[in-house]
């Protein structure tokens, strides 16, 4: 996992404002990245002062949202990479997580607690990043897809 | 910090004592083949041990899930005992709590078993 500053416009239109801090990781699309950016996710959340369950909650949506674009966005295709930028201001906490696949229509991913889904052993994750965060948002590059995840620092 | 999975007999019920993380990878993996190696010989009534689980995400929800249901398939069941609040938390935001059988009582979850 490196530190980059990233030439991507999504990220750049995203730049917080002069008070807020921010910074992204490019990584490759491999598994072994998930915990040390759940990680980050956390200790950023403690030092937003969300509760240590908060902070927990929401590094676990991180995690989800990583899992999603390394596994069912970039396809763990090596040449493909996934982009997360954290940012920090007065109001929010917000995390993005942005793939390089063909693309995520939420809409169609089925209810999980729906009866005829509950017992499915997979397509929880996004269900439990809206659960979790305040405000979760899709954004289509073409390609690929941006999670943003927000969480109100108003509501710790 | 990985899974640690220890089995151990009351009677005929088989309860798995589980500790650390239920994720991706590891965990799920860990549970899922020793759920798999107690049916095929022939243990039908199997309980989970949550207690020492205090981190759980969502590709461990769908082990827990495919363990109850491969269980149940081979005739048996399976029960989860002591969820810690997180656990917990979640099963309940997933509505699968309402699939579950859980207790806090070993006795109980043992006794409970047809």
């Amino acid at each position: 996992m490196t530190d980059s500053d990233t030439n991507s416009r999504t990220f750049e239109a995203q730049k917080p404002s002069s008070e807020s801090q921010a910074n992204h990781l490019t990584l490759d699309s491999e598994l072994s990245n998930v915990d040390p950016v759940e990680a980050r996710a956390e200790q950023l959340a403690h030092k937003a002062g969300f509760d240590d369950d908060t902070s927990s909650q929401i590094a676990m949506a991180t995690r989800e949202a990583v899992i999603n674009a390394i596994l069912h966005g970039n396809k763990r295709d090596p040449k493909k990479k996934v982009r997360i930028g954290f940012a920090l201001s007065n109001a929010a906490l917000s995390i993005t997580i942005a793939d390089e696949g063909l693309g995520l229509d939420p809409d169609s991913v089925p209810d999980p607690c729906a009866p005829e889904n509950i017992l499915r052993s997979s397509g929880r994750g996004i269900f439990l990043m809206r659960a979790i965060m305040d405000e979760v948002h899709f954004h289509q590059l073409r390609p690929g897809t941006e999670i943003e995840l927000i969480k109100h620092r108003t509501n710790k | 910090m990985s899974m640690t999975l220890t089995a151990r007999q009351v009677g005929d019920v088989t309860i798995l004592d589980l500790s650390g993380k239920i994720t991706l990878g590891e965990g799920g993996v860990t549970l899922r083949d020793e759920v798999r190696k107690l049916l095929a010989k022939g243990a039908k009534k199997i309980v989970l041990n949550l207690a020492g689980v205090n981190y759980i995400d969502s590709s461990g929800l769908g082990e827990l899930v495919s363990s109850y249901t491969a269980v149940k398939n081979a005739g048996g069941e399976l029960k989860l005992l002591n969820l810690t609040s997180k656990v917990r938390d979640l099963l309940v935001i997933t509505k699968l709590l309402t699939v579950f059988d859980v207790t806090d009582d070993e006795a109980a979850a043992v006794a409970s078993f047809a």
